[in-house]
């Protein structure tokens, strides 16, 4: 296939980006999106050229570390998958593909399209955690849990911090993100206990990290890879109400 | 001259752990915030042990290369965690896992070791469990099990095909309550360079800040290596690509003995290879095979569809060679009858590098909604990158390189040669022997990290206590930067015309070719010429543009794949050395006549041990000979 990209390229922070235009030829469809850009930087650096920066690590959907804007939507435009696994199957001959990084104040761009996603960590340790020190657990069967509990903390368990949330939302909301983790705990017994103060500190630090509010439009699920579901923004309101 | 003593605790092997941590030497808590260690990587080992280091007061500082812990590569383990719970009352207990993992490593592993992995296993359980990780559950609320390759029971821990997801999202949620406590500090986008000793201890690292190429010292009383194996040294492997053994080969070169490199796991089941600018291969998880029946056709150049070939055209080849066993013999086993099959002509695909997993007979007997419970995101995974839907037609799986059960040398105390240096998780060579039964991984990692090293690291720090905090202005730090920063200037200014990745690739396939699946003396030696030539090719025309002092992505690659040319040529003199065929090590020399491993107890019952002797120096091995005390060495069947 012969395609063109428009990739976001910016030296550092600071730095003013644009749009470089690359021409690509012989892409072939078996390939991975990133492969193809690997095979782009593959030729600038044979030229001693700056290759184009992105975070990319496991390549099988479940790191987290990958992302970025494709022709308009995080992660490309096939649904519940991450960059590395969208193929070059779904893009076809003369296409343009537009790229960029994660669009959000709280996302700071590094470099090209890597953006700092530090501020998500820095919510998960406000709170994101069970105080239970190591040697301190009870056995693990004396803990009893309904299967459809624990299966639906499961479903909001599995989010992979990627931020294609934050860079689908108009608001740049993180509340999908942290809603996962709230309703993970919330719904286990191990969790109840200090989800109060849990819930209280990490929507404390969302704020004060820079993310925006909660419109319930719903981009953030339309465009999460794990599909996680708008109904756990529903439970950490309900969370963070009662716990006031 | 180091002499290996692993420090194996007398009395009988159940009371081994419980004797050492009555009677280890331990640190009182004013001390404990006075001593700093290092902790290199966030995965279960390394974020259980700065979690739990932590925890009892140390001041604990973790790094990581990813930009945050959560992502370190124990994120991708699928299938599950094992423990001796018996839960389900079907026989299991910690003997019987001691003895399975003796069993399945083909007896190359420590007793001692391997009864304690198995003996914290249930604390891991109650730990992960404490901490939120949802793990399978049945309808009265208990936790649920399923069965993996290579034992007879059910005892692996599962979160649907994301185990190792799951747990590592928990250490992470321990590893931030640590952070906000103030008794860790983390260090993410940071790579270790190398290793500070000071008078032969180890005292700190040179890391390199990725984001701005700064070089950082860092010193503390201890440092701790939890930086995983070495299985991208293959190109494309299972594993995340930027996985890298650099921090244990710095850590090698310093002085640590590396043991048994040649023993990698190559993993049967993965997504086969669908293009040549692939960068990496999937795995798909071993817990498939409970449901999944592995097949190719009975008749050479078959060209109907899988779902046209009738049952007595179909060879299941694992269940006609292991009846005992079936589709559930170990991953090295699995491995090799795969690539016989396929070798000799009978494999599926356009390039007959692949097998059948086939769930007709699984879905028809339990129906589909209950595969899609126990294997959904797996087989959606596979419909991502293939297109196939494995629910109407059967997966295609081939062997990748996996897990490396090889690694730094350490004893019982997971202290490596060097002292003040610990490995802990898939970077030390302890628990599984010549080949590593699934399942295993997580637990082993998870065992080292919160419940192992805590316990052993005391008994070396509490010598420490008068030993004030370490200044990094110190010659040692300053030479050892030094030569940091001439190696990356040195690969910097070759300016050729190869990338580092090209080069990785390069040498992956002769790895592959040569020191993979099957090995034997003639294509080793010829390994060792053509990894030196290619080492010297790289050296003279490797491009790397930019420099050091800023973000450089190029800079990280050269530097691994420089390392991994030096670590190529030891798992190949590892493997010449060992004139048998043992586990995931096999010897075509060595096999009997029906094509099993033949091992040869009476010379290799030992850890072959390697120390760096000086570049271009040959290798020195030390042997740690092994001895059965509970265990009688037996030949491995599966059939």
């Amino acid at each position: 296939m012969k395609l063109t990209l428009k990739i976001w390229r910016q030296k550092n922070a600071k730095a003013k980006g644009t749009f470089v235009i690359y021409k690509m030829d012989n892409v072939s469809p078996e390939m991975a999106f990133l492969e193809m850009l690997d095979s782009l930087n593959k030729k600038l650096v044979e030229e001693d050229k700056d290759p184009v920066a992105f975070d990319h690590d496991c390549r099988e959907g479940i790191c987290g570390s990958c992302g970025m804007y494709i022709n308009g939507h995080p992660h490309g435009p096939v649904p519940a998958i991450t960059t590395c696994h969208l193929s070059m199957r779904y893009f076809k001959e003369g296409d343009t593909i537009w790229i960029e990084p994660w669009r959000a104040k709280p996302f700071p761009v590094i470099k090209d399209l890597i953006v700092d996603r530090a501020a998500f960590d820095k919510i998960q340790i406000a709170g994101g955690f069970i105080s239970v020190n190591t040697g301190a657990a009870p056995e693990a069967n004396s803990i009893l849990i309904r299967k459809k509990k624990s299966d639906d903390a499961f479903d909001s368990a599995i989010c992979i911090g990627c931020g294609a949330c934050v860079a689908a939302c108009k608001n740049a909301s993180a509340m999908l993100f942290v809603s996962a983790k709230i309703s993970q705990f919330a719904l286990l017994p191990q969790g109840r206990i200090e989800a109060k103060e849990r819930v209280k500190a990490m929507v404390e630090k969302m704020d004060e990290v820079g993310f925006g509010n909660c419109s319930n439009s719903g981009a953030c699920e339309a465009e999460c890879p794990k599909q996680i579901k708008l109904t756990n923004i529903a439970r950490l309101n309900r969370e963070y109400f009662k716990a006031y | 001259m180091v002499k290996l003593i692993s420090k194996i605790p007398d009395g009988p092997l159940a009371q081994k752990w419980t004797k050492y941590k009555a009677s280890v030497k331990l640190v009182n808590p004013a001390n404990k915030k006075k001593l700093e260690i290092i902790v290199i990587g966030t995965g279960l080992s390394g974020a259980g042990a700065a979690s739990a280091l932590g925890e009892l007061g140390y001041s604990v500082k973790n790094f990581c290369y990813q930009d945050s812990p959560r992502r370190a590569h124990s994120v991708a383990a699928q299938g599950g965690i094992n423990a001796a719970k018996n839960y389900q009352g079907d026989g299991d207990s910690i003997y019987r896992l001691f003895y399975d993992m003796i069993k399945g490593g083909d007896y190359r592993a420590r007793e001692g070791n391997v009864y304690r992995a198995a003996e914290v296993s249930n604390e891991v359980i109650d730990h992960y469990t404490a901490l939120g990780v949802p793990f399978a559950r049945d309808y009265g609320g208990t936790l649920n099990t399923r069965s993996f390759g290579g034992v007879q029971v059910s005892r692996t821990f599962y979160s649907s095909g994301q185990t190792g997801q799951q747990c590592l999202l928990g250490a992470y949620s321990s590893l931030n309550r640590q952070i906000k406590n103030g008794n860790v500090t983390m260090y993410p986008r940071r790579e270790m360079l190398d290793l500070v000793l000071i008078d032969g201890k180890a005292r700190g690292i040179i890391a390199r800040n990725l984001l701005t190429g700064e070089i950082e010292r860092h010193a503390a009383h201890a440092v701790v290596l939890a930086t995983g194996g070495y299985g991208t040294i293959y190109y494309m492997s299972t594993l995340a690509v930027n996985s890298n053994a650099s921090a244990a080969w710095k850590a090698h070169k310093k002085g640590a003995f590396f043991a048994n490199p040649s023993f990698v796991q190559i993993h049967p089941t993965c997504v086969p290879q669908l293009n040549e600018f692939q960068s990496k291969l999937t795995l798909m998880s071993e817990s498939l095979r409970n449901d999944g029946r592995v097949w190719v056709p009975k008749t050479k150049g078959e060209d109907r569809a899988a779902n046209e070939i009738p049952e007595e055209d179909r060879d299941y080849f694992l269940e006609r060679r292991y009846p005992a066993f079936g589709n559930l013999v170990p991953r090295d086993v699995a491995s090799r009858a795969t690539k016989e099959r396929c070798d000799a002509g009978f494999g599926v695909g356009e390039t007959g590098l692949a097998v059948n997993l086939d769930f007709r007979d699984s879905i028809k007997k339990q129906g589909k909604k209950a595969i899609e419970n126990k294997y959904g995101n797996l087989f959606e995974m596979y419909k991502t990158i293939t297109g196939i839907d494995p629910y109407e037609e059967p997966m295609r799986i081939y062997p990748a390189g996996h897990y490396t059960m090889g690694g730094l040398w350490v004893d019982y105390e997971l202290m490596t040669t060097i002292p003040g240096l610990y490995a802990i998780g898939e970077v030390n060579f302890s628990d599984h022997g010549a080949n590593r039964l699934g399942a295993s991984s997580l637990m082993q990692a998870s065992g080292d990290g919160y419940f192992i090293l805590p316990n052993t690291i005391n008994n070396y720090l509490a010598d420490e206590i008068r030993v004030p905090k370490i200044s990094t202005d110190k010659p040692e730090f300053e030479e050892t930067e030094k030569a940091v920063v001439e190696r990356l200037n040195k690969l910097i200014s070759i300016k050729g015309k190869q990338t580092a990745s090209s080069f990785h690739k390069r040498l992956g396939k002769i790895m592959w070719d040569y020191c993979g699946m099957i090995r034997n003396e003639e294509g080793l030696k010829k390994a060792l010429v053509l990894i030196r030539e290619l080492k010297e090719e790289f050296w003279r025309d490797l491009i790397v543009p930019g420099t050091y002092s800023e973000l450089n992505m190029e800079l990280e690659k050269a530097g691994r794949v420089a390392d991994y040319f030096e670590l190529a040529e030891l798992l190949v003199t590892d493997a010449l050395n060992r004139n048998e065929s043992c586990g995931a090590h096999f010897r075509e020399e060595f096999q009997t006549p029906d094509g099993e491993a033949l091992r040869n107890d009476e010379k290799y019952t030992y850890v072959a041990a390697w120390e760096y002797a000086g570049e271009g120096k040959p290798y020195i091995m030390h042997k740690e000979e092994l001895k059965f005390e509970e265990v009688e060495m037996k030949v491995r069947s599966y059939k």
